[in-house]
């Protein structure tokens, strides 16, 4: 790793550890109805209660508040579909972009409800600006809010005891999207327009170049339908241009909220490698801040919830960690280049640069992949299926680790604190002693649900990869030849059920099997994991709180920070190692037989 | 469960409006008095027309210009309205096929040239819009442009320089020349 990308990653790390403390404050003092975003807001708040009939300070058992995400979600699932089916004839189309098919609104529907943002589509060619800001700009906010109440309610599980109720979804998913999430997209996205992202409804602009394309294009009979010759191949014939169409659009608003909220669905097609979308290094940098953010500030939340914020930060510490580790992994293996290219006479010094972009090179390009697996962001500012093949092997794998270093907003969180009782679990049957964290016994009905939770995504990834190897269907929306193949499925099934949403993009994922089957994926691998959190949000809520004797293990110190890691790692190893050696790894020992 | 259907659907609907209208035209609005020609795009106007934009790449072929990133768009190169890589596994032939051919293309543009190519010049872009090469890339065909245009080498590197960007803030990112500004800067410099 050069000199450049350990100061990145330094400076990267002290920015992001400064700005957490005082934003997990914030959102612990907004979610227990405090501070002055409280007193500035509160009118709106009530206006919108009594039109909703919410009673505000009515809470809810476990059960209730399930019901009420999955319901808040189902509307937001119909409302996105209804908009891709309808959009050639609302307001805000002016490419006049058709109404999308079944099976792609009902994936895309599916996928930027569940925050993972999976995209089978490519925006510009494909959505109307109402669509985008309407429909999947609004599930950037309400899927970030879902995320972010849901490890709330399982931190109040924690810091109450004896109660009956884990809160009020109403209540906390207001206010989580007004006073968080609104006021700093808002802020951001008018940093970003003025870093180059472009941000308003105008029709896409033609602009004549300074020399012409030649380029073969197919051509179209009488009947404007593609020609074919007498072999049935298509005829093709040499075409000059001299426009470029650039496309326009309401970017920068979306584009704040994509990142801040994990979300990582593009506008455009290429994501946080076009232009448009990311144009400067340092829209860039504070993109890959904004992912981080809110999962970082949210450890410290926990601990200033729980009373005692060196249970925040220990949870912080081992997600750190982790990062440096698979950051520093996916810079080294990136800039190391590709020998075959430079066997070809080119200088690769540099690094891979295929499917890169020159402004952010190799370090920014590495940190970015590191960065957005591991927080189930999934947007991506470089092609994550043209990286070596140990840098790949670094991005799936930080998927597979659950995403639970950082990971996305809430669901990260939750799923670390799912494994934080695991590996008290692990302590405790060590030294045969009942298992407790933050002075809750962990019993057999938490660590049913604890297991539910850890298990749901690894079934949905390896039995889906399986189906997909096996049928012609999958097996078709294959690019690459060989195991990089089949690393793109595995990827494909690994990011839909971790809810990440980046790809190795080479994979024709816009197919009805591909659609259906991933989007089976995200819904399971999305609310299969919230509904045991929130039950044992429930059954945690329940508990009497029993006081640390001697023989309690403290959860604040390195020896759980580092059984938190083992646990994290073995769990992620053993689930997924067969799965790696046929992809990543075999690709990588043919680099070298093929050197 | 029924008592939940009237607060979903009402703070659904409502919660929409905030996030899918009033803070999207909030944002134009605001960026609109603020950076105008951010919000549309920087646009570069030439006598009065649009030939471009500063941050979207242009294809470049012919010899007396600097060429820029390969492009994997379909079914032209720097197709603006559908952006993308060409997501080429690090070991497929068709990618070593296609270094080869734009190694090939940048020989014959000058086969005095002997250094090795920088690799941003053979490797196509994540976007396929890249607006952008490294120096190396811009100095590597300096001999190429100066030769065909009558200009001193020297003259070719100072207008390089002028165009060229380093990391901001001294860190973030990485030194780079924009492609499309160079060569307008070309053409006002001296006619071919």
């Amino acid at each position: 790793m050069t000199t450049h990308a350990w100061l990145l990653l330094g400076a990267y790390l002290v920015i992001l550890l400064l700005v957490a403390k005082p934003l997990g404050i914030y959102i612990a003092n907004v979610m227990e109805g405090r501070g002055f975003a409280m007193r500035l807001g509160g009118p709106i708040e009530s206006v919108l209660y009594r039109l909703g009939g919410v009673k505000k300070d009515e809470e809810m058992g476990w059960l209730k508040y399930a019901f009420a995400i999955l319901l808040f979600n189902l509307l937001g699932f119909l409302a996105v579909y209804a908009l891709q089916r309808l959009q050639l004839w609302l307001p805000l189309n002016p490419q006049a972009m058709a109404n999308v098919s079944p099976d792609s609104s009902f994936n895309t529907a599916i996928s930027f409800v569940t925050n993972t943002n999976w995209q089978g589509y490519g925006g510009e060619s494909t959505m109307s600006y109402l669509t985008q800001m309407l429909g999947l700009a609004v599930q950037n906010f309400l899927s970030a809010a879902t995320g972010i109440v849901v490890v709330i309610a399982l931190i109040r599980g924690f810091a109450r005891h004896t109660a009956k109720t884990i809160g009020n979804a109403w209540v906390d998913l207001t206010r989580i999207t007004l006073y968080v999430l609104l006021p700093i997209s808002l802020v951001y996205a008018v940093f970003l327009v003025g870093q180059g992202v472009i941000q308003n409804f105008d029709a896409y602009k033609n602009v004549t170049t300074v020399e012409a394309t030649r380029y073969d294009a197919p051509k179209l009979d009488a009947a404007g339908q593609p020609a074919k010759d007498d072999k049935g191949n298509a005829v093709t014939e040499s075409v000059s241009l001299r426009t470029q169409s650039l496309p326009m659009g309401p970017v920068a608003s979306q584009e704040a909220i994509k990142t801040l909220g994990t979300n990582g669905g593009g506008f455009f097609n290429a994501n946080s490698a076009h232009p448009f979308e990311n144009p400067t290094p340092l829209a860039n940098f504070i993109q890959m801040l904004s992912i981080f953010l809110i999962p970082a500030a949210l450890t410290l939340t926990f601990g200033r919830m729980v009373g005692d914020m060196r249970q925040g930060w220990a949870v912080l510490a081992a997600m750190t960690l982790l990062f440096v580790v698979m950051a520093v992994a996916a810079m080294s293996f990136e800039h190391q280049g590709n020998p075959l290219l430079a066997s070809l006479g080119t200088d690769t010094s540099v690094g891979n640069m295929e499917g890169k972009e020159t402004r952010f090179g190799i370090a920014d390009s590495g940190l970015f992949a590191t960065i957005t697996t591991l927080a189930s962001c999934g947007a991506v500012n470089s092609m994550h299926d043209s990286f070596m093949p140990l840098g790949g092997f670094v991005t799936l794998w930080n998927m597979m680790l659950g995403e639970v270093v950082f990971g996305g907003v809430g669901t990260g969180l939750y799923g670390m604190l799912v494994f934080a009782v695991m590996a008290v679990f692990i302590a405790g049957l060590m030294i045969g002693r009942t298992p407790e964290y933050l002075g809750k016994k962990i019993e057999a009905y938490e660590m049913k649900m604890v297991s539910i939770a850890i298990l749901v995504t690894p079934l949905l990834v390896l039995a889906g990869t399986a189906i997909a190897v096996m049928v012609p269907a999958g097996v078709a929306g294959i690019a690459n030849p060989g195991a990089h193949g089949f690393s793109e499925i595995l990827y494909a099934f690994t990011s839909a059920a971790n809810n990440n949403g980046s790809a190795f993009a080479g994979l024709s994922a816009n197919t009805p099997f591909y659609n259906t089957l991933l989007g089976i994926a995200m819904w399971f691998g999305r609310f299969g994991v919230i509904v045991p959190v929130l039950a044992l949000a429930g059954a945690l809520a329940a508990k009497k709180r029993i006081t640390a004797s001697a023989g309690t293990m403290p959860t604040h110190g390195p020896l759980f920070v580092v059984l938190l890691i083992g646990t994290v790692v073995l769990v992620g190893a053993l689930n997924y190692v067969p799965a790696l050696a046929l992809g990543p790894v075999v690709e990588h020992l043919m680099l070298g037989l093929a050197h | 469960m029924k008592t939940l259907f009237r607060p979903a659907l009402t703070l659904f609907v409502l919660l929409s409006a905030v996030t899918g209208i009033v803070y999207p035209v909030a944002v134009t609005g605001i960026a609109k008095v603020l950076f105008p020609d951010a919000a549309e795009g920087s646009l570069i106007v030439v006598n009065g027309k649009p030939v471009g934009s500063r941050l979207i790449g242009q294809n470049f072929t012919d010899p007396k210009y600097f060429w820029g990133r390969p492009s994997a768009t379909g079914p032209m190169p720097y197709n603006a309205s559908a952006s993308s890589g060409s997501n080429q596994g690090p070991l497929n032939p068709a990618l070593k096929e296609a270094v080869k051919a734009r190694i090939d293309a940048l020989k014959s543009s000058d086969p005095s040239q002997t250094a090795p190519i920088p690799e941003d010049l053979v490797t196509a872009s994540g976007s396929g819009l890249d607006p952008q090469i490294s120096p190396a890339a811009a100095r590597w065909q300096v001999p190429r442009v100066a030769r065909i245009r009558g200009l001193n080498v020297a003259a070719v590197n100072t207008l390089i320089d002028a165009h060229t960007e380093g990391r901001q803030l001294g860190l973030l990112g990485e030194p780079r020349v924009n492609v499309l500004a160079l060569n307008l800067a070309l053409d006002r410099l001296a006619k071919p």
